[in-house]
């Protein structure tokens, strides 16, 4: 019953423990445990066939904040979306937010998770000031980059596999208003993407490409570039309307077939866009899937699978067209294709998965072995272009493809916690 | 901006109510039991507060009646008038273990009725004397029907929703709000023992955000999630002679 956001896999029987007070011990327990924080990968990393899911949910407390400095100390199971309930209107952000507010602290940093605005503030463990680690044996390390710095490196991006995070401090950057610049242009074609991103990201502090993956020939990877930075000016209407705001991006309910994707996608691309920077407020502009509880559900009892992959820039070009042919000759992905470019900035993790270069997901409706047959292919376009997978976003990646995005997996196996273990780890390192 | 205590306020529920409250400007003044619980969830509060806002706390042992006048006094000087008092404490009784104890019955019974009802008495009549407030109470729907698997925790949660009829038909008169509030399964540390599969299970935060709901519409009673009154209505119509022969 406890699974994640896209249902895949599917795993056997798992106790659930809630562990709701930063004090106490971990359970003690005759099988091996992993911490599931609010379930939002799309994959095993956050499950634990056969053993103990540490339930991190209702370690919830704030612990101080200064609103001087900007530092948030907090429980590792406080949720994204209550950081920025109550700092936002107080001048400050996350520097670092995914496309949903409902991950957990402890979960962004075990996945060491990116934004819009990678090539400007790198992923989220670069902002982690410092964080307890609790290990199985009782022992209780407080990691920064200063001290127990082989533990604070191993933990951002662990996977949860070191330890159970208990509280951390985030160091958040300041805003002046609660409302996006936000300026979308239209691109007819894999090549424009290039030049336009290369443009967007010395101007914009976020940008994120939408791509049609159905489009073929002269088409392929036409797409929407959306560029946004924080308005600068304060704007008076600090608050927030659900009701009123519209976001072009209707929930993609229906158009899990080919018939309805195709008429989508097309329409979506073609829709009429202003062509000077509109204002929209953060939560519309970061996050417009949250709005709709429960979108996953849309794809039915089998779920659905995500594909993330990130190819270095000497590949990137030709690698990232290859993929979207294969793919747009499959024929069926979904609304949900995204292309971002990740900049040079270092990890704070040995196992983070931002890395120079191209990004692309996509979500695929589970049509079973069409599907998997489908990321083979891929998975031969990633392999050859030295590109790796991410693990959050994974629910079916060969060995060998683990072991070859991630060359600091044997160093990394020594900081693993002898009780810790999870269904994707047993899956990738058998 | 209304001055609030809260009983029992490390609870799930309780806690995610208090998060509710600072946000829309109150003040409030919390009470628990456990001393470190209660420092963390007070400092999580003062992070989500205006510099305006007060918070106060004090430590109690709430089964010990004696203390619950000199709570008031201590949250009323740290409050002021006191608008809502919110009872939200208890604990779930291990049913098997009770039919073997008289002790542990008593006990039960103790922590999640007659403590309940001494708090209740004594803010009844504080808000009778001001002529404005509300009562707020966590009871149960396993208060609207005996049944085998929980009837111990059923009969206090019984108790206390009736015992708060009564004081709702006493103090509609003198402008004060008696709300009940029965909820349902609430995936909360408290019920980790039971399998959470199924659509019945409600999230705390989903509970408080109905408490608050029903609060400031005036309501009497409120079920949360709102398909438990239905599912109690047909627990409750089901004939005795046939409702005994069932395992429920
Ligand atoms: C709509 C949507 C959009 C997304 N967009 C992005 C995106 O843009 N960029 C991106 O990077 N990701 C994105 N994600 C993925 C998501 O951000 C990550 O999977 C994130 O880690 C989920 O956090 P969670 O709290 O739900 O953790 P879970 O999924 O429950 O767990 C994730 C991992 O964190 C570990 N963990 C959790 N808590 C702790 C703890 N206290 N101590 C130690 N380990 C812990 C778990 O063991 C597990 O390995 C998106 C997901 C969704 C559903």
């Amino acid at each position: 019953m406890y699974h994640s956001w896209n249902m895949n896999p599917k795993v056997g029987k798992q106790y659930a423990q809630y562990f709701s007070e930063r004090y106490q011990e971990l359970p003690k327990t005759n099988h091996s445990m992993i911490a599931y924080g609010n379930g939002r990968s799309y994959g095993d990393v956050c499950l634990n066939s056969g053993g103990t899911l540490i339930l991190t949910k209702r370690l919830n407390h704030f612990i101080e904040f200064d609103p001087t400095s900007g530092l948030l100390k907090c429980e590792s199971g406080v949720l994204l979306k209550d950081i920025l309930d109550v700092v936002a209107s107080r001048g400050w952000f996350l520097p670092v937010v995914p496309g949903t507010q409902f991950v957990t602290v402890g979960g962004a940093i075990a996945n060491d998770v990116h934004g819009k605005n990678h090539h400007s503030h790198g992923s989220f463990g670069r902002h982690v000031a410092s964080f307890e680690l609790l290990r199985s044996d009782g022992e209780r390390l407080v990691c920064s980059p200063a001290s127990n710095r082989e533990w604070f490196e191993s933990t951002v991006g662990g996977m949860g596999l070191t330890g159970l995070i208990t509280w951390a401090e985030i160091q958040l950057m300041p805003i002046q208003s609660t409302f996006m610049n936000t300026l979308s242009q239209r691109f007819e074609s894999l090549n424009d993407y290039w030049k336009l991103m290369e443009q967007a990201k010395s101007k914009w502090m976020y940008n994120v490409a939408w791509i049609d993956c159905l489009a073929k020939g002269r088409e392929l990877g036409r797409g929407v570039l959306t560029s946004a930075e924080h308005t600068v000016k304060p704007m008076r209407s600090a608050e927030h309307k659900k009701k009123n705001v519209s976001f072009p991006l209707t929930p993609p309910i229906s158009l899990v077939n080919k018939v309805s994707l195709t008429l989508f996608n097309s329409m979506y691309f073609h829709l009429p866009r202003p062509t000077q920077v509109v204002p929209l407020h953060y939560l519309p502009y970061f996050f417009p899937l949250d709005s709709i509880y429960h979108w996953n559900r849309m794809y039915g009892k089998k779920g659905f699978f995500q594909y993330q992959c990130v190819i270095p820039p000497q590949h990137e070009k030709s690698a990232v067209e290859a993929l979207l042919k294969t793919i747009s000759d499959y024929g069926l992905g979904s609304f949900l294709a995204v292309l971002k470019s990740f900049s040079n900035i270092p990890t704070a993790g040995l196992m983070s998965f931002p890395r120079e270069g191209a990004t692309l997901a996509l979500d695929f409706p589970n049509n079973g072995r069409k599907t998997l047959a489908l990321f083979n292919e891929l998975d031969q376009i990633v392999r050859q272009a030295n590109g790796a997978l991410y693990p959050a976003k994974d629910a079916r990646m060969p060995i060998d493809m683990f072991a070859a995005g991630y060359p600091a997996l044997y160093e990394f196996q020594r900081f693993i916690d002898p009780r810790f273990s999870s269904s994707f780890w047993r899956r990738v390192t058998r | 901006m209304a001055n609030i205590v809260i009983f029992g306020a490390t609870s799930a529920i309780a806690t995610e109510c208090a998060k509710l409250f600072v946000q829309r400007g109150d003040h409030i003044f919390l009470i628990a039991r456990n001393a470190e619980r209660l420092a963390v969830l007070e400092s999580d509060l003062q992070v989500r507060a205006g510099s305006d806002q007060r918070i106060g706390y004090a430590v109690a042992d709430l089964n010990q009646h004696e203390l619950h006048e000199r709570l008031y006094t201590k949250a009323s000087e740290c409050l002021g008038k006191i608008d809502t008092v919110l009872v939200a404490h208890g604990s779930l009784p291990d049913q098997g273990a009770c039919e073997q104890s008289v002790e542990l019955t008593l006990n039960e019974l103790n922590t999640n009725a007659l403590s309940a009802i001494s708090i209740l008495t004594i803010g009844a009549n504080l808000l009778e004397a001001q002529g404005y407030g509300a009562l707020v109470a966590i009871s149960s729907v396993a208060g609207d029907r005996g049944r085998q698997s929980n009837y111990v925790y059923g009969a206090a949660k019984g108790m206390l929703t009736l015992f708060m009829q009564g004081l709702r038909n006493r103090l509609a008169k003198r402008g004060v709000q008696v709300l009940t509030v029965k909820p349902g399964f609430v995936d909360t540390p408290m019920t980790q023992a039971f399998d959470k599969g199924g659509l019945l299970w409600a999230q705390p935060e989903q509970v408080a955000q109905g408490i608050l709901t029903a609060l400031s519409k005036g309501k009497d009673e409120v079920y949360l999630l709102w398909f438990w009154r239905w599912i109690m209505l047909i627990i409750k119509l089901i004939p005795e002679w046939l409702f005994k022969k069932l395992t429920l």
